[in-house]
C-alpha cells in the first residue's frame, strides 16, 4: 500500500485507529492492574518503586519519539517524503509532554530517594535539553508561515539536536550522577526482578500504543491543515484573479 | 484493596505522578481532539462556500 500518498494515509490511519486505541486501553489496563496489585514493593524504596512504571516508559517514549523525528528529518531532507515532514511536526508536542512527564516523575521520585527535586547531573540535564529541544522545534515550525520551508530548517534543526539521544543513553556511563545505570537494556539482561520487570514492560508497551495513537492522531490533524491552507491560499488567489479586471477597467 | 491503598510515607508522591500523567495524556487528547473539530469546521465551511480540493493542488499542499 503507497501510504506516501496522504488521501491513502488518511483512510488508512483511519481504519487503524480502533484497533490501536482499543490495544493500548487494554494493555494499560493490564499494566496498571499488574503496577498496583501485583508487582511487589521495591525492599529500599518501598511503594515508590510505583512511580518508575510511568518515569521509565515517559522517558524511553521522550527518546524514540525524537528518534522517529530524526528519521522523519531525514525522511524530509533527503528522500522528500510527502508524509516526512508531517509526521516529525505532528510528533514533537507528544515528545514534549513525554519528555515533561519523565522530568517532572522523575523529579517527584527524586525527592523521597535522593532527597532532592533535582541536581544538576547529566542525565536529568541532557533530558532537560531534549525538552527544550522539542519547544524550539514547535516554536520555529509555527514561526515559519510556509510549512516547506519551515519543515526544511526543522529538520535540520532535529538532525543537529539526536546528537543530544546518545549523550542521555550514556550519561549514566560516562560521568558520575545521582541517577542509576541502564537496569533494562543491558548487554548482560535486566538487572530488575521479573515481577518488577514485566509490570515495567507491560506498561511501555501500553505507552507505545498510546504514543502510536497521538501520532497517528496529530499527523491526521496536520495534513487537514495543509489541506485548509492549501483551499484558503486557492481562494485568496481566485479573489484577486476575480478582482484584476475590475481594478484594470 | 487495602494493600492497594497502602502506598506507605511517600504516597503523596506516587499518587501526584499519577495524576500528573492522567492530567497531561487527558490534556493531549483534548487539544487533539479540539485541533481536528476546528480544522474540520474550516474545511466545511469552505467546500460550503463553493472553495473545491482539485488533487493536484490538494497533493501539493500535503507535501508542504
Amino acid at each position: 500500500m503507497d501510504l506516501a500518498n496522504p488521501t491513502r494515509f488518511m483512510s488508512f490511519s483511519g481504519r487503524l485507529l480502533p484497533w490501536l486505541a482499543g490495544a493500548c486501553v487494554l494493555a494499560f489496563a493490564a499494566g496498571l492492574y499488574m503496577t498496583f496489585f501485583v508487582a511487589p514493593d521495591d525492599y529500599q524504596q518501598g511503594a515508590t518503586v510505583k512511580i518508575m512504571f510511568l518515569h521509565v516508559p515517559a522517558a524511553w517514549l521522550a527518546m524514540m519519539c525524537y528518534s522517529i523525528m530524526a528519521i522523519s528529518a531525514l525522511g524530509t531532507l533527503v528522500w522528500k517524503h510527502p508524509l516526512a515532514d508531517v509526521s516529525a511536526r505532528a510528533a514533537a508536542p507528544i515528545g514534549a509532554a513525554f519528555t515533561f512527564l519523565s522530568l517532572v516523575t522523575g523529579s517527584l521520585w527524586g525527592k523521597p530517594m535522593w532527597g532532592t527535586y533535582w541536581v544538576w547531573d547529566a542525565r536529568l540535564t541532557s533530558v532537560l535539553v531534549l525538552f527544550v529541544m522539542y519547544l524550539g522545534l514547535i516554536a520555529l515550525w509555527r514561526t515559519m508561515e510556509d510549512p516547506i520551508r519551515a519543515g526544511k530548517a526543522a529538520a535540520v534543526l532535529t538532525l543537529v539536536g539526536a546528537i543530544n539521544l546518545p549523550i542521555i543513553k550514556f550519561s549514566v556511563d560516562w560521568w558520575n550522577t545521582l541517577h542509576q545505570p541502564a537496569s533494562v537494556m543491558r548487554l548482560d539482561g535486566p538487572a530488575i526482578h521479573p515481577t518488577i520487570l514485566w509490570p515495567l514492560l507491560t506498561m511501555a508497551l501500553a505507552f507505545t500504543l498510546l504514543f502510536l495513537v497521538m501520532h497517528l492522531m496529530a499527523m491526521r490533524n496536520e495534513i487537514l491543515r495543509r489541506r485548509l491552507r492549501t483551499l484558503q491560499l486557492g481562494a485568496a488567489s481566485a479573489r484577486v484573479a476575480s478582482a484584476r479586471p475590475q481594478a484594470a477597467e | 484493596m487495602t494493600e492497594f491503598l497502602d502506598l506507605g510515607p511517600h504516597a503523596g508522591f506516587i499518587l501526584a505522578c499519577y495524576a500528573i500523567t492522567l492530567a497531561t495524556i487527558a490534556g493531549l487528547f483534548v487539544w487533539l481532539a479540539a485541533d481536528r473539530k476546528s480544522l474540520t469546521a474550516s474545511l466545511a465551511k469552505l467546500e460550503a462556500d463553493g472553495v473545491r480540493r482539485r488533487s493536484g493542488a490538494a497533493s501539493s499542499g500535503e507535501r508542504g
